[in-house]
């Protein structure tokens, strides 16, 4: 039994790492470039949940659980603004400057965002307020324990990766993302506002970044600045496993990862899990550079 | 007839261009005379600006020279510092005599690592090398073989000696650093100009042109993987020699993003660019170090706007300048 509590840890966290990897993919889907700032503006929500939840906890005075909802919504929401800011500040500029300058721009970015948290939040690691999560245990099967956070974080990962699935193969944005992904120039041609659906992406993104880490934030109760890097980059191997630029690939590949990294650390080795997770990356990449679900692209000449 | 003061400026400038060693003897009589008047923070100050300028310079033959995006050289430079305290603590090795241990073991690491994944481009390439980089530091503090230290890495390497000369003072290591310094800088021009560096740079520019001409462009691009690491092992060997103390950190993913920063912010493939790097990633922050809680927002705000003004560097090589030049005119 030992066994399924492992599978079910691994993929509350699997669920986190495929939200924050559907932003990775996605920009690097349109734009072909690794978004640094990713992990970063995921760490944002973390953060931005703490403060959202003790002004709506002062506020009505006690701190009841369906204040989570109004918070959860302005913290994508807020997320998701910083998100279109950043492409439109940092990386519009460079969009035909070469491929150095954007990786340049965004480690930037990355650095801003994580030295603004450090500064207004404090180096400490943050406890989030208490109350507001109930903490019971929804479900017990012999000695497998199913808690009602668990249940609803990976509802939420379920509905918001279904919910943009739906999206990109149905509606007429969607449908743009995907001929932009495939091909900027013939895009336009088309009569595609090539920099609406880009801005897009990084409305959608960045967004769901926000909203794991508002989870991520509660799930593990603390965080501290750092939680963008250790995080992001986890997340972003979950992109590379999945096949970048590859939606499904992003859910496959967080998933995998959460399940490979939660078996590894329960039945080989704690220390070393991380270690396991960036060996199985590299192997990825030697073996099958475009991702388990990615598809075979010739390179251009 | 009296010359106007800028057409005097450039024809001064001119001869000064046909008469490299004029200026490089200068600036090479400056640098040793600038640390004299300065007390020991900043001497120390100026070591670790050097120390980023050798360590910007390796990352150079890989980013700048044959166009490989490395974003994980700090593991080379903690192998290089790791094996020289290891030799040092462990076979009591005068630090000296360790160096082209250090060196020899960064570039073997190297080889093996890079072989396998040579075939991978941009992106791809810099991702495996944030994963290496993270493998070997997680390695470090893990206490691999039981012989780095765990989280606490090593401490109490013995100075370096040399000539019999204890060296302990800041303004020692300095002068050590700058003669390694000197001598890099010389290869570096060197393999610039060589068949070798206009190969790498032909990569760099058209990877499959560089092929169908008939470069054999995997066991350059590995050559230039090796070399570069083996010059940050050397780089890491000065710095364990300096501090005596090691840990981990030294392989940080931060560190290696500094050291791709200094490449590419003074721009990459461009040796004078490399020191302006070093001079706003490593000096300028060492010097507004009371407002260092500001500092990596000050370096992120400023890599952002640079890259904006100016994608090519503040400091670009001529060759580089000129083809985007062309671009423009065509």
């Amino acid at each position: 039994m030992q066994f399924l509590q492992q599978i079910i840890n691994g993929m509350t966290i699997g669920s986190f790492y495929a939200l924050v990897a559907l932003g990775y993919t996605m920009v690097y889907g349109v734009l072909k470039m690794i978004n640094f700032a990713h992990g970063d503006l995921f760490m944002w929500g973390a953060f931005l949940a703490f403060t959202g939840l003790h002004v709506a906890g002062s506020l009505t005075g006690q701190a009841q659980p369906w204040l989570l909802g109004p918070v959860f919504i302005a913290v994508t929401l807020v997320v998701a603004g910083i998100g279109v800011l950043v492409e439109r500040v940092a990386y519009r500029p460079l969009r035909s400057a070469g491929r150095l300058a954007p990786i340049i721009s965004a480690l930037g970015v990355a650095f801003i965002l994580e030295s603004l948290a450090r500064n207004i939040y404090g180096p400490r690691w943050l406890s989030m307020p208490q109350g507001f999560v109930p903490s019971g245990v929804l479900m017990t099967y012999q000695d497998v324990r199913l808690s009602a956070l668990q249940l609803a974080v990976l509802l939420i990962a379920f509905v918001l990766m279904a919910g943009l699935y739906v999206f990109v193969q149905r509606t007429r944005t969607g449908v743009a993302m995907r001929a932009v992904a495939l091909d900027p120039l013939t895009a336009r041609l088309m009569g595609i506002d090539v920099d609406r659906i880009i801005a897009t992406v990084f409305l959608i993104g960045p967004g769901l970044g926000g909203a794991a880490g508002m989870t991520v934030g509660l799930y593990y109760g603390s965080f501290d600045f750092t939680l963008g890097w250790t995080f992001g980059l986890k997340a972003f191997i979950a992109a590379i496993l999945g096949g970048i630029g590859n939606i499904p690939g992003a859910m496959v590949g967080g998933m995998l990862l959460g399940l490979i990294e939660t078996l590894a650390s329960g039945y080989l080795s704690p220390q070393w899990k991380d270690v396991i997770a960036y060996v199985i990356l590299i192997l990825i990449l030697m073996f099958r550079p475009t991702g388990l679900l990615g598809e075979r692209i010739a390179e251009k000449v | 007839m009296t010359q106007s003061p800028s057409s005097r400026w450039t024809s001064l400038l001119t001869s000064l261009r046909a008469k490299p060693w004029l200026w490089q003897g200068a600036i090479v009589i400056f640098l040793l005379l600038l640390p004299l008047p300065l007390g020991n923070y900043y001497r120390t100050v100026l070591w670790r600006t050097g120390l980023y300028v050798m360590l910007g310079l390796s990352l150079n033959l890989i980013v700048g020279y044959a166009g490989l995006f490395q974003l994980g050289h700090a593991a080379f430079f903690a192998i290089g510092a790791y094996t020289a305290a290891i030799l040092n603590l462990r076979l009591g090795m005068p630090l000296l005599y360790t160096f082209p241990l250090a060196i020899g073991m960064a570039a073997l690491l190297a080889y093996l690592i890079t072989r396998p994944i040579l075939h991978l481009r941009g992106d791809y390439l810099a991702i495996v090398t944030i994963a290496f980089g993270e493998v070997v530091r997680l390695s470090l503090v893990n206490n691999l073989l039981g012989i780095t230290g765990g989280a606490n890495g090593l401490s109490g390497i013995a100075r370096p000696v040399l000539f019999g000369l204890t060296l302990r003072q800041p303004i020692h290591h300095y002068y050590l650093l700058l003669g390694f310094l000197v001598l890099t800088v010389i290869a570096m021009q060197r393999l610039e100009q060589s068949r070798l560096g206009r190969a790498w740079m032909y990569i760099r520019e058209d990877e499959v042109a560089a092929e169908a001409m008939g470069l054999d462009t995997a066991r350059l691009k590995l050559l230039a993987f090796v070399l570069g690491s083996g010059w940050a092992g050397l780089a890491g060997a000065l710095y364990a020699g300096q501090l005596t103390v090691i840990s981990p950190d030294m392989a940080k993913f931060m560190e290696s993003v500094v050291m791709f920063c200094i490449v590419v912010l003074g721009g990459a493939g461009s040796i004078p660019g490399v020191v302006v790097g070093a001079l706003g990633m490593v000096t300028l922050p060492e010097l507004f170090r009371p407002l260092k809680d500001w500092r990596d927002a000050w370096m992120g705000l400023a890599m952002v706007l640079m890259m904006i003004a100016r994608p090519e560097g503040l400091w670009p090589s001529r060759r580089i300048q000129m083809e985007l030049r062309e671009e423009e005119e065509a």
